[in-house]
């Protein structure tokens, strides 16, 4: 069978859609994909509602009672909005999970092929995994209500404080989401995003002051994004002053989604693999 | 399964050309050409690691190869990636079923992103799930589906925007038999109806069965094409299995045997068996039977069958062709596997 000579095109029918608002219904229906599958799933459900409720209880009366900061007479106060945002931010690492396992499924390669918008499939996976960080965070803010935590700012500072919170989460979901993309498996892509998660967020402020930590490990803390992002939020709930700490963690939350959001996108629709 | 606006007939749906891509030191690929008709269904044939799914996948828009180009419906998979995905529908090595969702949904899904507006994705939806015998399952997640239903799901699935070139990748491979055997009444169906499909298999009898022509690949390199018949003709149509009782006259049984063999055909040797294509099985089993009785071999059992796929390939490449594994989710092997006694003996 010999090959014969380079056909030429045969202009069709079936075009595609390009353009903005393709793009974004694209990106709506993969959101609406892991929206639709999140209630039936009781495994990811419980681990966005007991694990932060475990968390906040857990740290609360085992640590409550044993460590002071100076500046805090009630750890508490302290305490919760480093675990608000420790549990955000590990709620970002189902993206990476959640591609790999797309990935290896084979659901991404069908997706590649389609004539969609190829970001999309990361775009609506973030999304959605925010939505679910959403109802992690109100279920959390509610218990620690219940323990006694209260706004001690204005309802303005407490809501920037939380929107600060899911913004900066969302950053890190995107660096989740180029691992998810990049690792060859499921469990590469779970030890992968927990491997620097732990110590993004235990190397902080989160849980205690730096300046009881080693003197080699406080500049590290004090200057972690994580930290500068807890301080923030803390400032903001309890009603001080953020001072620079606002816009810094603001910067990072940016820079941290536009810096990943392009890597991983390129690297997912790359026809590289 | 109509397709609109159907291209000029005069330009093949799929054209590969000099297709070649390397991984490392691998060499996935070494130049394959092949064409598909329009409504055909041309089967790619070869062992695991021979370069199957690199091939789809590379048409598919999904991989860049190293050289050579890619047409569907004459359109440049590499310089218009997109509008040649708007005419393809792919099905994967493995289930690329939505395990959250619901059959329905999955199908829906897909149909949405092909951007066909909701109502049409509906109802396509509906008529696949009637058409993939599927309706008792639509409103259930496929985790609960069986790996029969979750292929067929991913078939219908890949037709939802009625592709003018469906992409099946090993698309019976891990299936029980008889989900295997409803599989190929669900390819065939398509085929009849005019699908223009790139079928891979490492099944020798699901080529024959299903494509209505056969690329043979091995190692990256295209070493036989034309139809079941074409290729079982090489080898000679009829086969006379002789099983000896001792193995070690196995030899000279070969050496004995050839001047019966007819064409081109090769005397093959497997453990205790001896094969020896011939032309008509007339008078042939009483000579090969006298001949060995006359050394002194004895014979244990003799058989006629007609050459399968299995003989071409062994005839082609010395090596058996590895018979497909348990394992399908076996994606990247380091190395095609020889097994060599499965081969001469299955008929
Ligand atoms: N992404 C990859 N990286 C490295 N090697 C690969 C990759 N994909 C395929 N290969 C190698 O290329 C060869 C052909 O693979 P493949 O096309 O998957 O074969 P088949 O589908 O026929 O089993 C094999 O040796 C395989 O190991
Ligand atoms: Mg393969």
């Amino acid at each position: 069978m010999a090959v014969a000579a380079v056909p030429t095109a045969t202009p069709v029918g079936g075009d595609i859609p390009r353009g903005f608002t393709w793009a974004v219904r694209d990106c709506w229906t993969e959101a609406s994909r892991h929206l639709r599958a999140l209630p039936r799933n009781p495994e990811v459900l419980a681990f966005s509602t007991i694990q932060p409720v475990m968390f906040v209880l857990l740290f609360a009366y085992v640590f409550g009672g044993a460590i002071n900061v100076p500046g805090y007479d009630d750890y508490l106060q302290f305490l919760l909005p480093g675990i608000f945002a420790q549990t955000v931010v590990f709620g970002s690492t189902f993206a990476a999970v959640g591609l790999a396992e797309d990935t290896t499924r084979g659901i991404a390669d069908r997706l590649r092929s389609l004539p969609m918008f190829g970001p999309a499939v990361l775009i609506g996976r973030t999304f959605a995994d925010l939505i679910r960080n959403v109802f992690t965070f109100v279920v959390m803010l509610v218990v620690a209500f219940l323990i006694g935590f209260r706004f001690e700012g204005s309802l303005a500072g407490a809501l920037a404080a939380s929107l600060l919170l899911l913004g900066f989460a969302y950053a890190f979901t995107w660096v989740n989401a180029l691992l998810g993309v990049s690792v060859g498996s499921v469990e590469a892509a779970n030890s992968a995003s927990f491997i620097w998660i732990f110590p993004l967020t235990f190397v902080s402020s989160a849980f205690v002051d730096p300046r009881s930590m080693p003197s080699w490990l406080e500049p590290i803390a004090r200057n972690n994004p994580f930290t500068i992002a807890t301080n923030a939020v803390r400032a903001l709930y309890n009603g001080r002053p953020p001072g620079a700490d606002l816009w810094l963690a603001v910067a990072w939350a940016v820079g941290i989604t536009v810096v990943f959001a392009v890597l991983a996108s390129r690297r997912f629709t790359a026809s590289t693999r | 399964m109509s397709i609109t606006q159907l291209p000029s007939p005069a330009v093949a749906a799929v054209v590969a050309q000099g297709l070649t891509k390397r991984f490392g030191t691998t060499e996935a690929l070494r130049g394959v050409d092949f064409e598909i008709e329009r409504g055909k269904v041309l089967g790619l044939l070869g062992p695991n690691g021979a370069g199957k799914t690199t091939a789809v996948r590379i048409l598919c828009t999904l991989l860049k190869p190293d050289a050579g180009r890619a047409f569907i419906d004459g359109i440049d998979v590499l310089a218009d990636p997109r509008r040649a995905r708007a005419r393809i529908g792919l099905t994967g090595q493995f289930a690329a079923v939505e395990e959250r969702l619901t059959g329905f949904e999955n199908l829906q899904h897909v149909g949405r992103l092909f951007h066909l507006r909701t109502s049409e994705a509906r109802r396509r939806a509906r008529e696949l799930l009637e058409q993939f015998d599927l309706v008792d399952a639509a409103d259930r997640v496929a985790r609960t589906y069986s790996g029969g239903m979750r292929r067929r799901l991913d078939i219908a699935m890949s037709l939802i925007g009625r592709p003018s070139v469906l992409f099946l990748d090993e698309p019976t491979t891990g299936l029980d038999p008889r989900s295997r055997l409803g599989m190929w009444d669900v390819i065939d169906e398509l085929g009849r109806a005019g699908t223009t499909t790139l079928l891979t298999t490492q099944y020798l009898d699901e080529a024959d069965r299903l494509a209505d022509q056969i690329v043979v690949i091995d190692q990256g390199t295209a070493i036989a094409r034309g139809t079941a018949d074409e290729l079982k003709r090489r080898v000679g149509g009829d086969l006379v299995d002789v099983v000896l009782a001792d193995p070690a006259d196995g030899r000279r049984a070969v050496e004995l045997l050839t001047p019966r063999a007819c064409g081109q055909g090769k005397v093959v040797l497997g453990t205790t068996t001896v094969t020896v294509p011939v032309d008509g099985f007339a008078g042939v089993v009483p000579a090969v039977v006298r001949d060995l009785d006359q050394a002194g071999i004895q014979v244990v059992d003799v058989g006629t069958r007609r050459s399968t796929l299995d003989d071409v390939f062994f005839a082609l490449t010395g090596r058996p062709a590895q018979e497909a594994d348990d394992e399908p989710s076996d994606d990247h092997p380091e190395a095609p596997t020889s097994a060599p006694e499965t081969k001469v003996e299955a008929g």
